[in-house]
């Protein structure tokens, strides 16, 4: 199996942080609004660099939706900051109508998302995001896996012209990814290649897919793994070709099973090529106060989850 | 001819306009659109400094954002009559595959729109960002947005209130067409705005009362001194009182006209009331 290193465990938001300091001192044209999560979404350093580029808007998320469209009309490219629950859910309106659906170019930056926020608990835990913005015609919806691919990801829809929604965490994970894997929009990365089952994972349980790998290889089952961090426009290629090879398929996310990546992939497979699936996600439920270990325990979002649900759907070939 | 003789021309042609598509799809929202029929037409023909053809990006231009996207028709016709696009597209409204869609959007690139609107209470905050995407730039131009009063119920509305004046967005003029009605009843009646001249006041805002909101001078005088009182650190609302439904009397004083349209009869005798000045689409 293909090693990666963990180069030492980092959060997600850092990785957007870093990345949007990056554009405010390389692209003009990057603007960026928070509505007061400064701190939580590591937007300081481009607010002080930047102070006549960024719009601190206050507890008013549905202002911070219009602002950004509006900045958008002259060209500017607004990066919009909260946690999630309030990136989507609670400003779905704001976003379909004035942003979505009048094609503007901003990037809803959206933090806290999952179960691993832990202790604020299921007020602040959103596990429907993914769902509601892939939803949206014309969105490109992007749940990157660790610190490095997120900086790449922040800096890469810079450069796309059209709404994108880009999901990420509170937790510090293993960074591992490494520039040689690359950052294409739409386009999924195979970890390691296997015959025996498919294992497709997003965001925080990427790491996971590959520790359930290695446990299945103890088991003499050969996974192969893939990151996909693009769950709209969805990378159908590279799946398809894998589960014709392997016949079998487990998704994992932090995120409901309703809505999520498993979903698009299983409306994928029902079209073109049927496949006995397994999912790593909630059960349609909400989340609760805890830490994220315990949480990611205790929804059945681990690599424990992921290795059990590859017995499954093997034993379903 | 003097400005306004010329303007109120227009507005009796623009009348005709909203009430002949309103007629042709029997629906779509005569009433509002009648209500700002002078204001729309102040706008575009004698006050906003703009550049033909249309350019999304506006730089170095006046933008105009319609919060209260119902009233789509009155838009539709001083854009069209304005050059934006062929009149004779008016005959498209509401119609299946058209770029005049029920709501004002920019889906289907029509010219003039920035934003699409008619969820309402979301045009000010677009109005905002556009407004400081010009401080940004340095752009001197201004920003105009046009909302309904009944509108003022969405909670966003004041967030962007409180932000505009917070932030010193100077260099916004917001119109509130203030004529008392929406689909329920009046304003009063299905939740009372009271005293939005206060509430705006607190809120930082500069205020301007237009009492003559259908009175092409009287508009005139006050987009004039609203424009003097720009980049003194306050947004500038102008609350313009009009009749909702004005140059038809029979949609007069009612909010029965909000969103029906007439019919062969009534658009009969509402055409014989505005003169056909411009020639008919």
């Amino acid at each position: 199996m293909i090693q990666y290193t963990n180069q030492g465990n980092k959060d997600t938001r850092s990785g957007f942080g870093d990345g949007l300091t990056e554009l405010g001192r390389t692209n003009p044209k990057v603007v960026a609004l928070c509505a007061d999560l400064i701190g939580s979404l590591k937007m300081q350093p481009f607010v002080d660099e930047n102070p006549e580029r960024f719009f601190q808007v206050g507890i008013a998320e549905a202002n911070m939706m219009g602002i950004a469209a509006g900045l958008s009309i002259s060209g500017f490219i607004p990066f919009t900051g909260t946690f999630a629950n309030f990136s989507t859910g609670r400003v779905y309106d704001q976003i379909r109508q004035s942003i979505a659906y009048s094609g503007k170019n901003v990037k809803i930056c959206a933090s806290h998302a999952g179960v691993t926020l832990g202790e604020d608990g299921a007020t602040h835990q959103i596990l429907e995001d993914i769902g509601l913005m892939k939803m949206l015609p014309g969105m490109t919806v992007i749940n990157p896996c660790d610190y490095n691919q997120t900086k790449a990801a922040t800096l890469a829809i810079a450069d796309y012209e059209g709404p994108v929604y880009l999901r990420f965490g509170r937790p510090s994970i293993a960074n591992f990814t490494t520039p040689e894997l690359g950052f294409e929009i739409g386009k999924g990365i195979l970890l390691n290649p296997g015959n025996d089952v498919t294992l497709i994972a997003t965001g925080h349980l990427v790491w996971e897919a590959l520790k359930a790998a290695e446990m299945l290889e103890t088991d003499g089952i050969s996974a192969e793994v893939i990151n996909i961090h693009t769950i709209k426009p969805l990378d159908e290629t590279l799946i398809i070709n894998s589960i014709q090879k392997t016949g079998a398929v487990v998704t994992a996310e932090e995120h409901n099973y309703l809505g999520g990546l498993g979903e698009s992939i299983a409306g994928l497979l029902a079209l073109k090529h049927p496949t006995p699936m397994e999912f790593v996600a909630t059960q349609d439920c909400f989340g609760e106060s805890g830490t994220p270990s315990q949480l990611m325990e205790k929804y059945g979002l681990n690599r424990n989850a992921i290795y059990q649900k590859a017995k499954v759907v093997i034993a379903r070939k | 001819m003097s400005t306004i003789t010329a303007l109120e021309k227009t507005t009796t042609q623009v009348r005709r306009d909203i009430l002949r598509m309103v007629h042709k799809v029997n629906s779509g929202h005569p009433g509002g659109s009648l209500g700002c029929a002078e204001f729309f037409v102040s706008l575009y023909f004698e006050v906003m400094d703009f550049q033909l053809p249309f350019a999304m990006e506006g730089k170095n231009e006046d933008l105009f954002f319609l919060s209260n996207g119902h009233i789509s028709p009155v838009f539709y016709s001083v854009l069209a009559r304005r050059g934006f696009f062929p009149v004779e597209e008016l005959n498209t409204f509401r119609l299946i595959n058209s770029r005049l869609q029920g709501h004002p959007t920019t889906h289907e690139g029509l010219p003039g729109v920035r934003v699409a609107s008619g969820s309402l209470g979301q045009g000010l905050s677009v109005a905002l960002g556009a407004a400081s995407a010009k401080k940004i730039n340095q752009d001197p131009k201004t920003v105009y947005v046009l909302m309904g009063d009944g509108e003022l119920q969405e909670g966003q509305n004041w967030e962007a209130f409180m932000y505009a004046a917070a932030k010193g967005v100077d260099n916004i003029i917001a119109t509130i067409d203030l004529n008392g009605k929406q689909i329920d009843g009046t304003t009063k009646e299905v939740l009372d705005i009271g005293d939005l001249e206060g509430k705006l006041k607190a809120f930082g805002w500069e205020i301007l009362l237009l009492k003559e909101g259908n009175s092409i001078q009287a508009i005139l005088q006050t987009l004039k001194i609203a424009k003097s009182k720009l980049r003194q650190s306050k947004p500038v609302a102008i609350l313009m009182e009009t009749e909702m439904g004005n140059g038809v009397d029979y949609m007069m004083h009612t909010h029965a006209w909000h969103g029906k349209a007439p019919n062969d009869e009534q658009l009969a005798l509402a055409l014989a009331q505005n003169e056909e000045t411009l020639g008919d689409y």
